[in-house]
């Protein structure tokens, strides 16, 4: 019942938010409140996952490969509580951020729809099911990018919807032929028939199209330029909770992919790997280098981040898996914290544009300071959680005699480090543009509220590593290994 | 477009396929139905209602607001899944039966068919909140 | 019959293709079905092509079968079916408003909106 309550928080919280639609005030805190109820749920799965590491549970107590399991692990454990985490922040933000016409436009509910997808897709143990928590959690995502409906965002939605759409349609193909060549649908079941038989010709091509297809819903090389064209349009409260989700499930997917199924023939698999994700990581600081709208650099450089996230899958040590694991919940942070305080500088100064940008830092230094830490972050600066992230991954690449990649990934992070100066030096310290007449609109304390959170979260992520490390390196283990999630799944299995 | 075979096919259609909604609904127990297509007939009938008589009519003749019946349905299909909590907190979703005898005949009642009832107004609502909103854009 | 169903698959993802190809956003709309018809055709074929045996039989029958067919991929049709629905509700909205606003519907035209 635990491992249900994630989903069914939001969905019962939708209920009450479309009861109380016209009450504004009621909405927000209704959705303040189902978040930090949510977030307890992740800790208390988190903490009671037990000895193995494993809790499962199963829809309408149907046995394991018959009916729908839900799986947690300490993957999905820690990543459920960094996404309700990210989403306190996101909430509390929004409020401040986004216009009155949207927030009473359902802006809340589809918050609670999409993290609904999330959490299902973060638990569930069955493929099929895995796509429908998918389109629950992109179908809110395709409203949240129209809401308000400008011009701009109605353009970027057809290419955000086509690509998601075109994605989702090769999933379901591929658990066609998965289903087609070992009738199961449940994850653990397929993976123990993959290492107990011969494998069937088409899984080959079915792992394939899941790949193609997680790699356009995490948007990796060569399927990624529906993101830069889509995420900086709608508000920036939006875009930063997008960044936060929707990709990041995407990864989590094929690292959970990469464990049970695409592992068994790493000698295939590894270079494809480490292509994509060099490829993955160049392509977007490059683009993040030669951009001047704050929103973009930032849309960029998701991208790029993403790429570190393959590397960590594709290196599949402990070190490397925990610092993939690492990186993600960091990106979530400090790329939820930058897309913030980026927006606290549109509220203050009117654009994103870096040429028209200028003297933040010294009519709001604080809000530079709340600009920097994230922005340091994502830079890989000690003491904050991104310079953790790529030291896991750097070490285990270096450990594992991965040159390449690694050399790769130690490049890009100086250009990251170079856009985040960009940002820094046209922002916050070039002297202020005369000639731009820009419209100042008021700042709502939640906003600022929903920035520090989030900047806290990042600081405390980097602080805490000492401590934090050894659950990450747990769920590095489970992945590398994962008869223990098969087991746990199918209890009646005799293992040979 | 508003002729009045239209209006007159409309207006005896809109009982018929609710009923026939219905129909299908409970028939989905055992046989091809169920909640998502008796939703579809439900609303369509009001969606020809709405062709022939216009939107603002066919509002006025649903009960409440579309957004309702899918806070409905939702609702309904969470509370289906919950009575089998009754017999132990392992049981989320699973399936509790019962049938009342009318005569020789079995009403055949469970959390699967209650399931259903809240996909039929989710499913009949959404179609209706749609169309409805396209149709008045329209108009 | 599998060739033949195989071909259709085939047939209907190129439909497409060509459609999603289109600089028309109604084809492109358009496109996006067919890509879900022919998925969910070849997910419906998924559980094996079965002529003529039943997928439920009563059990004091049970001995006479002897082969059922595979009613699983049925009841995922039905899910990806719905959820084809909803997303085809939504694209069908989404190019209305869209044709509204912009007053083309030539994906063409549009490069010079977007810029930022």
């Amino acid at each position: 019942m635990t491992l249900f309550l994630p989903i069914l928080i939001p969905l019962v919280s939708i209920i009450l938010l479309i009861a109380c639609r016209h009450r504004l005030k009621c909405q927000q805190w209704l959705s303040i409140s189902a978040v930090l109820a949510q977030l307890g749920t992740a800790f208390y799965i988190f903490f009671n996952l037990g000895e193995s590491g494993h809790l499962v549970a199963q829809a309408g107590s149907w046995p394991a490969p018959y009916g729908i399991t839900f799986v947690a692990d300490y993957t999905s454990a820690i990543l459920l509580i960094a996404v309700s985490l990210v989403s306190v922040a996101a909430i509390i933000y929004s409020i401040g951020f986004v216009d009155q016409v949207r927030q009473r436009g359902g802006l809340f509910v589809l918050f609670q729809g999409l993290l609904t997808g999330v959490y299902g897709s973060l638990l569930t143990g069955d493929i099929f099911n895995l796509y429908v928590w998918f389109e629950v959690m992109v179908i809110s995502s395709f409203v949240l990018i129209t809401l308000g409906a400008e011009k701009q965002q109605l353009r970027a939605s057809v290419k955000y919807l086509v690509m998601n759409l075109i994605g989702s349609m090769l999933f379901v193909a591929a658990i066609g032929l998965l289903y087609s060549q070992l009738g199961t649908l449940n994850m653990a079941d397929i993976a123990f028939k993959l290492r107990s038989e011969a494998i069937p010709p088409l899984v080959n091509s079915a792992i394939m199209l899941f790949f193609i297809a997680f790699g356009i819903k995490a948007a990796v090389f060569p399927f990624f330029f529906w993101l830069p064209a889509s995420y900086p349009t709608p508000p920036i409260a939006i875009t930063a909770f997008f960044g936060a989700t929707l990709t990041k499930v995407g990864v989590y997917v094929m690292l959970r992919f990469y464990s049970l199924f695409a592992q068994l023939d790493t000698a295939f698999w590894q270079p494809v790997i480490f292509v994509v994700a060099g490829l993955t990581m160049v392509f977007g600081v490059l683009m993040a280098a030669s951009s001047y709208d704050i929103r973009k650099i930032l849309s960029f450089h998701i991208i790029s981040q993403i790429g570190y996230m393959l590397m960590g899958i594709g290196l599949f040590s402990v070190i490397g898996l925990a610092g993939a694991i690492f990186f993600i919940v960091h990106n979530m942070f400090s790329k939820t914290a930058t897309f913030m305080a980026g927006g606290l500088i549109y509220l203050y100064k009117g654009t994103y544009d870096l040429k028209k940008l200028g003297w933040v830092y010294k009519t709001k230094p604080f809000l530079a300071f709340l600009f920097l830490i994230p922005a340091l972050s994502l830079a890989g600066i000690p003491p904050t959680p991104g310079f953790f992230g790529k030291f896991f991954l750097l070490y285990a690449g270096f450990e594992g005699a991965h040159w390449t990649i690694t050399i790769v990934a130690l490049v890009v992070s100086i250009l990251t480090l170079f856009s985040m100066v960009k940002i820094w030096n046209e922002a916050m310290w070039k002297p202020e543009v005369e000639s731009a007449n820009l419209s100042v609109k008021s700042v709502r304390p939640a906003a600022w509220v929903g920035t520090v959170i989030a900047v806290v979260f990042t600081l405390l992520l980097g602080l805490t590593v000492g401590f934090t490390y050894d659950y990450f390196a747990q769920a590095g283990q489970q992945l590398i290994d994962p008869m223990n999630y098969i087991k746990a799944v199918l209890p009646d299995l005799i293992v040979k | 477009m508003k002729t009045e075979i239209l209006k007159i096919a409309a207006a005896h259609l809109k009982p018929f396929l609710l009923v026939l909604s219905l129909v299908v609904l409970y028939r989905g127990h055992n046989e091809p139905g169920g909640g998502f297509i008796a939703g579809l007939m439900a609303g369509m009938a009001y969606v020809i209602y709405a062709g022939a008589f216009g939107v603002n009519q066919a509002k006025q003749l649903l009960l409440a607001k579309p957004l309702f019946f899918m806070g409905l349905g939702i609702t309904l299909a969470i509370f289906s899944g919950t009575i089998g909590l009754m017999n132990g907190a392992d049981n989320f979703l699973t399936g509790v039966w019962t049938s009342i005898s009318f005569g020789n005949y079995d009403l055949k009642l469970g959390t699967p068919l209650l399931f259903d009832l809240g996909v039929y107004f989710t499913v009949a609502g959404m179609l209706v909140k749609v169309i409805f909103s396209v149709m008045e854009e329209d108009a | 019959m599998n060739i033949l169903i195989a071909l259709l698959i085939g047939f209907l993802y190129a439909v497409s293709v060509y459609l999603l190809l289109r600089r028309s956003i109604v084809k492109l709309v358009i496109g996006i079905l067919f890509l879900s018809y022919a998925t969910n055709l070849m997910l419906f074929f998924a559980g094996g092509l079965t002529e003529t045996s039943p997928a439920f039989v009563v059990a004091s029958e049970a001995q006479n079968v002897v082969m059922t067919s595979d009613s699983l991929p049925q009841a995922l049709i039905l899910t990806a079916l719905v959820i084809g629905f909803g997303v085809a509700a939504f694209s069908m909205v989404l190019i209305y408003r869209f044709y509204k606003e912009t007053g083309t519907v030539d994906l063409d035209d549009l490069s010079d909106i977007e810029k930022l």
